[in-house]
């Protein structure tokens, strides 16, 4: 059993007695427990279930590479599941349950699965569920969605908030070790500013647990004064919790600050994202012990001997009170050291190497350890926790030369370089034979635009493990750094610290070495994803010879933990089982996060109120205070109508447009774009960007125009003003105002950069007000001011002046077919206009009407809509438009395109109005059948609806779309199916429904 | 005419640095060629300032020179001179081609100061604001998390910042959320 020791721990604090809770039991832990520790300290050894067999799996390492303790945190608004237990420190009120067993943890019916284990081999659901294939989506797809997953799902909004952070800097440290902490000295030294990264709550990563001596100091006395004088240095930032999760292009690396996680409901963020651009990048990460690969190393109480270290020296948490440590290395000793100075049982020390160990091994024996050397393990007997170890010889097949009862296991496989952030971006590893791991290959490492590299590995993450070597190593890789990033280096003292030399690691990929298949069936190697070392030998068996596919098809690695205990092991068994060397067979990719980060630090800020800009014209408060129905148009909101209280949308844009017509309406169109053009040659400009010609428009007059881009297509349209001899006022769509201004200044900058043109994109400088109706009129000469009659101020012109005080530029255009003039004030004065319109036009019964009416009454007109009629296929010929295209030009943008074979085809589709024989209103989109069918067997098609809205006016459907031959056909009846069984039938007519000759408009 | 508002107001928002919407303020887009002669002599004698250099604002008791692009300029000056000022500048450069024109209405300033400011808007810009590479004098175009804004630095604790008059709303909760209790780095 697990157990707290009465004294010790570097990390708690027993003055501070946290209380939590674990499956709804409530337990005890120290402040600065991690949940793990506490979970531990309180003899929970069994936290969760496998997610294949539901084996019963217990802690196993005490930091990031945790591939068992998985846990749901909490509860509601901040449940979060697949938390590890090894990174959550404890804080008072934490709720945790573990996942993935039903209906309890101690009680599971997905362990039967086990029993099945035969039955469920690699690549099990590839040779299943591929026969008969219709079974798969109703069949198999639901069973497997239903089985599969860790955890549950949030299901309430996240109660917190989070940040971004940019930041330039010289040089990233990755990893607060003594690595790290030298190398960010190394590199301040010189000037750099450097920012000093460390996931964990504390600095000095392994280091004050495994022990030792520099500049004669203990390492973590030394490490505690490091970091005090790294503190008052102003050019070094440190952060604790904050982890690189990943390296990219040109010194870009992200980190992930998780700044409330043991404060939950404290102010301020959850989690910080940190987006860094750094000159260089210097990974101290570290390195991550490998379990060994012997039958039973997933029963609870087997754990890798340097947590088991960890838990002891940080947290005065024994893993059990009679151990059995198994290594194939000297550090393994350290374990057993460590548990025997605290009083603890240690059973045996089983050593592969047949020498056994150096000094370690001496100073063991001198403890009174039993050390059997040649010697592994053969098979772990327990359930939910170790109850005994079949000792066996290594060189064998695993007959038992002993049975021992104890309750925890300590392994040691060797040791891993963390090389993931290295090679992110492309840093190549090299196998390292006599230590047995792969590291960083110096020579070819990530390199930024320069060609330069740009990442410098450090201490054990660069596969130097002896802490004298590591702090010598360290300096240099600070000192690298600093020169990458243009700092002069001057000379450093050297750091002493005493050598301890270790005799060589023998490497152990499966214990014991001809281990037989029943062992190895037992023998796990990716502990989250239950993958075994049988699985990755039937992947080899099969045909699977690159590390990758082997990867998805027994899913080793492919876990949350992304195989960080299980990859090298796994890659190991794949090489013997193929019988090729380690390095053929290579590594998977490593790719960012480096462990998974929050959705929420990803999106940041972008939630709630700041999910996304919405762009609210002067008028936006008003429109919402008067019922406005949105409808969003780009980032702006504008109103899709204003239904009264009582009555519906549709009602109310049938009211909307019968006023218009009847009275007089108000619309908000100031999200119109804007675009001032001005210069010399503005108007050889514009008679080039639009099909017709501009530079012919006289001052005070208004012209609508097309255009289209280089391949004829229709891309935007409306009304162009011209101020004076050099300047012309563009009106685009509103979703047209920023691309079109780009569009422009494209055409500027990198074509006609010889063209004496500026443009500037006004479209928010003016909120603009159409006052469309028949007493329209009235209404402005109500206001009073400039004179708006019909012979001073015609139809297609535009004026500036004052209405009722306020300075304006009116236009005289309508899209609605009616007596409409747009009038545009200065934004600022927006509200106050239109507030002063709605006022005065009472008398005469004004309403604003929104963009449904404002459709619905274009529709009327036979008006088109950029987005309506055209959808980036449509040339103004299809739609009847060539009026508007100049026949005189030299040349505009879309001219050639439009002459081509496949744009004058007299077969494209042209608009036509449509009208159902009954009425009806056509469903939007509806495609017109034609005889026979293509050969998919679909039906024909000869025409499509392109707008259709039911007319107030004129009390029935009106439609427009394209129709082959359309404007051929006047009369003809086409049919639409309808997506419920129903045929429209529709005759073809022209697109001008209300007052073709344009009377009403120009009055 | 009615009183001219200003998107928010002069809303306030006090946090871990202070956020205030500062009102109306003129401003004149002035596109041309910024090693003319013409230009420069137009900007000196209706902003009172000499040419900025790439990315600098210089500013004087009644306005400001902003540079925007090597062929943009933003001058900034009290909302109610501003059409006189449009008008002295097109006397100025009478037969130059430039374009100076009123967008005084097309923006919303805001101002950001204390002690956490860098910190604050590092938050939502990408732009470098340590003190060695950005402080008064300097202006930056860039982003607030998904909007387009231009920033300069008062003094050091002090950014001047302008974005469009549509996403005020947005800028300003923006900078509130960046600004909240609590989310103090540390970093500047």
């Amino acid at each position: 059993m697990s157990v707290r020791l009465s004294t010790g721990g570097r990390l708690i604090d027993r003055a501070t007695e946290i209380s939590f809770s674990f499956n709804g039991a409530r337990l005890k832990g120290y402040a600065g427990d991690t949940l793990a520790s506490a979970l531990l300290g309180s003899d929970q050894m069994l936290v969760g279930r496998s997610f294949k067999y539901h084996r019963p799996r217990g802690i196993v390492a005490s930091g990031a590479e945790e591939p068992n303790a998985l846990v749901n945190m909490g509860e509601g608004a901040r449940f979060e599941p697949n938390q590890r237990a090894t990174t959550t420190e404890l804080f008072a009120g934490l709720s945790a349950t573990s996942q993935n067993h039903w209906p309890s943890l101690e009680f599971d019916v997905g362990a039967l699965n086990a029993k099945l284990s035969r039955f469920l081999p690699a690549g099990f659901y590839y040779k299943m569920f591929i026969h008969p294939r219709s079974f798969w989506k109703h069949v198999y797809e639901p069973f497997i969605r239903q089985s599969a997953g860790l955890g549950r799902a949030p299901d309430s909004e996240d109660a917190d908030s989070y940040e971004h952070f940019h930041l330039h800097t010289d040089v990233v440290v990755v990893g607060g070790g003594i690595a790290g902490l030298l190398a960010a000295r190394a590199a301040a030294v010189t000037g750099a500013k450097v920012l000093l990264m460390e996931q964990t709550a504390h600095w000095g990563g392994r280091a004050p647990v495994d022990g030792g001596l520099v500049d004669g100091q203990p390492v973590g006395d030394y490490i505690d004064a490091l970091v005090r004088e790294l503190s008052e240095m102003p050019n070094v930032t440190l952060r604790l919790r904050c982890m690189a999760s990943g390296v990219y292009d040109h010194g870009y690396l992200l980190g992930y600050e998780r700044v409330r996680d043991h404060q939950p409901g404290a102010p301020g963020p959850r989690h910080r994202l940190w987006r860094v651009r750094a000159k260089q990048i210097v990974t101290a990460t570290g390195a991550i012990e490998r379990p060994l690969s012997f039958a039973g190393n997933d029963v609870p109480g087997v754990m890798l001997a340097s947590a088991v270290r960890d838990y002891l020296v940080n947290y005065a948490v024994s893993a059990g009170k009679r151990v059995i440590v198994a290594t194939n290395n000297d550090d393994g000793y350290r374990t057993a050291i460590a548990l025997k100075q605290a009083g603890q049982e240690v059973l045996r020390i089983l050593d592969a190497r047949e020498t056994g160990g150096g000094a370690l091994m001496a100073e063991a024996r001198r403890l009174g350890i039993r050390i059997d050397c040649g010697r592994a393990i053969g098979k772990v007997s327990g359930g939910k926790r170790v109850k005994k170890v079949q000792i066996c010889a290594y060189a064998g097949a695993g007959g038992a030369l002993e049975e021992v009862a104890c309750d925890a296991v300590a392994m040691s496989g060797g040791w891993s370089p963390v090389v993931h952030l290295w090679s992110h971006c492309g840093g190549k590893l090299t196998w390292d034979a006599e230590q047995a791991y792969f590291r960083p290959d110096a020579t070819r490492a990530p390199t930024g635009a320069d060609g330069q590299p740009y990442v410098v590995p450090a201490g054990s993450a660069n596969g130097v493990m002896m802490l004298d070597a590591i702090c010598g190593d360290a300096v240099e890789a600070g000192r690298a750094a600093a020169k990458a990033a243009g700092y002069k280096l001057k000379k450093a003292a050297a750091i002493e610290a005493e050598p301890a030399p270790e005799t060589p690691i023998e490497p152990v990929w499966m214990m014991p070495r001809d281990a037989r298949v029943q062992l190895r069936m037992k023998a796990w190697l990716d502990y989250q994803n239950d993958v075994k070392v049988s699985d990755v030998q039937l992947a080899a068996r099969e045909g699977y010879e690159s590390v990758e596919h082997t990867k998805r098809y027994t899913t080793l690695g492919m876990a949350t933990d992304q195989g960080k205990l299980s990859n090298i092991n796994g890659l190991a068994t794949l090489a013997d089982a193929l019988g090729a060397e380690i390095p053929a067979v290579g590594t998977t990719t490593f790719r960012p996060p480096y462990t998974p980060i929050s959705m929420g630090a990803i999106g940041g800020e972008a939630r709630g109120a700041v999910f996304q800009p919405l762009r609210r014209t002067a008028m936006h408060g008003w429109h919402e205070k008067n019922g406005a129905d949105w409808e969003p148009v780009g980032h702006w909101r504008r109103p899709y109508a204003f239904a009264r209280s009582g009555e519906s949308v549709h009602d109310a844009v049938m009211r909307e447009v019968k006023n218009t017509r009847e009275n007089v309406g108000l619309l908000d169109a100031s999200t119109l774009g804007k675009i001032l053009v001005k210069g010399p040659d503005a108007g050889k400009f514009l008679d080039l960007l639009y099909t017709n010609m501009m530079s012919s428009l006289k001052p005070g007059k208004c012209r609508y125009g097309l255009m289209c881009n280089e391949n004829g297509f229709l891309v935007d349209d409306g009304v162009v003003a011209r101020i004076d001899d050099e300047t012309f006022l563009c009106h685009t769509t509103t979703g047209g105002a920023d691309r079109i201004h780009a569009h422009m200044e494209e055409w500027l900058q990198t074509e006609w950069w010889d063209m004496q043109v500026y443009a500037a994109n006004l479209t928010e400088q003016y909120a603009q007000v159409a006052v469309v109706g028949p007493k329209a009129r009235m209404l402005l000469e109500k206001l009073g001011g400039m004179d708006v009659s019909a012979e001073t101020f015609p139809f297609m012109t535009w004026q500036d002046g004052t209405l009722g005080g306020f300075d304006v530029r009116a236009y005289r255009i309508s899209f609605s077919g009616e007596l409409s003039y747009e009038i545009a004030v200065p934004t600022a004065q927006g509200l106050a206009f239109w507030e002063a319109l709605v006022a005065a036009g009472k008398e005469f019964g004004i309403m604003p009407y929104g963009t449904e009416a404002l459709h619905i009454m274009r529709a009327e007109k036979g008006f088109i809509m950029i987005g309506d009629e055209t959808d980036g296929t449509i040339i103004p010929q299809d739609l009847g438009l060539n009026w508007a295209i100049s026949k005189k030009k030299e040349d505009f943008l879309g001219k050639r395109a439009q002459e081509r074979a496949h744009m004058t085809d007299p077969n494209r589709w042209k608009l036509v109005g449509l009208e159902t024989l009954d009425g009806a209103v056509l469903p939007d989109g509806a495609y017109a059948v034609a005889e026979g069918v293509n050969p998919n067997g679909q039906r024909n098609t000869q025409g499509r609806v392109t707008s259709t809205y039911y007319s107030p006016t004129l009390c029935k459907g009106i439609a427009m779309g394209l129709v082959l031959k359309g404007p051929e056909r006047m009369g003809e009846v086409i049919e639409f199916p309808g997506t419920d069984g129903t045929v429209f039938k529709a005759r073809i007519v022209d697109p001008v429904f209300y007052d073709k000759d344009g009377e009403k408009q120009n009055v | 005419m009615s009183e001219p508002t200003s998107a928010l107001n002069r809303a306030e928002f006090k946090g871990i640095a202070k956020v205030e919407e500062t009102g109306l303020h003129g401003m004149i887009t002035l596109r041309g060629d910024q090693s003319s002669a013409a230009i420069k002599k137009a900007v000196l004698s209706v902003a009172g300032t000499v040419m900025p250099e790439q990315r600098e604002a210089i500013f004087s008791d009644t306005g400001g020179v902003v540079w925007m692009s090597p062929d943009e300029l933003m001058l900034l000056c009290p909302y109610s001179e501003v059409e006189a000022r449009v008008a002295a500048l097109n006397e100025a450069l009478a037969g130059t081609h430039a374009l100076a024109v009123n967008v005084s209405d097309a923006r919303t300033v805001f101002r950001v100061s204390g002690p956490a400011a860098r910190d604050v808007l590092s938050k939502l810009t990408p732009a470098d604001l340590s003190p060695e590479v950005f402080g008064p004098g300097q202006v930056r175009r860039s982003r607030l998390a998904q909007v387009s804004a231009a920033f300069w630095m008062e003094d050091d604790e002090t950014f001047g910042l302008f974005c469009f008059r549509s996403v005020a709303q947005y800028a300003f909760d923006l900078l509130k959320v960046a600004a909240a209790e609590g989310s103090e780095v540390g970093y500047f």
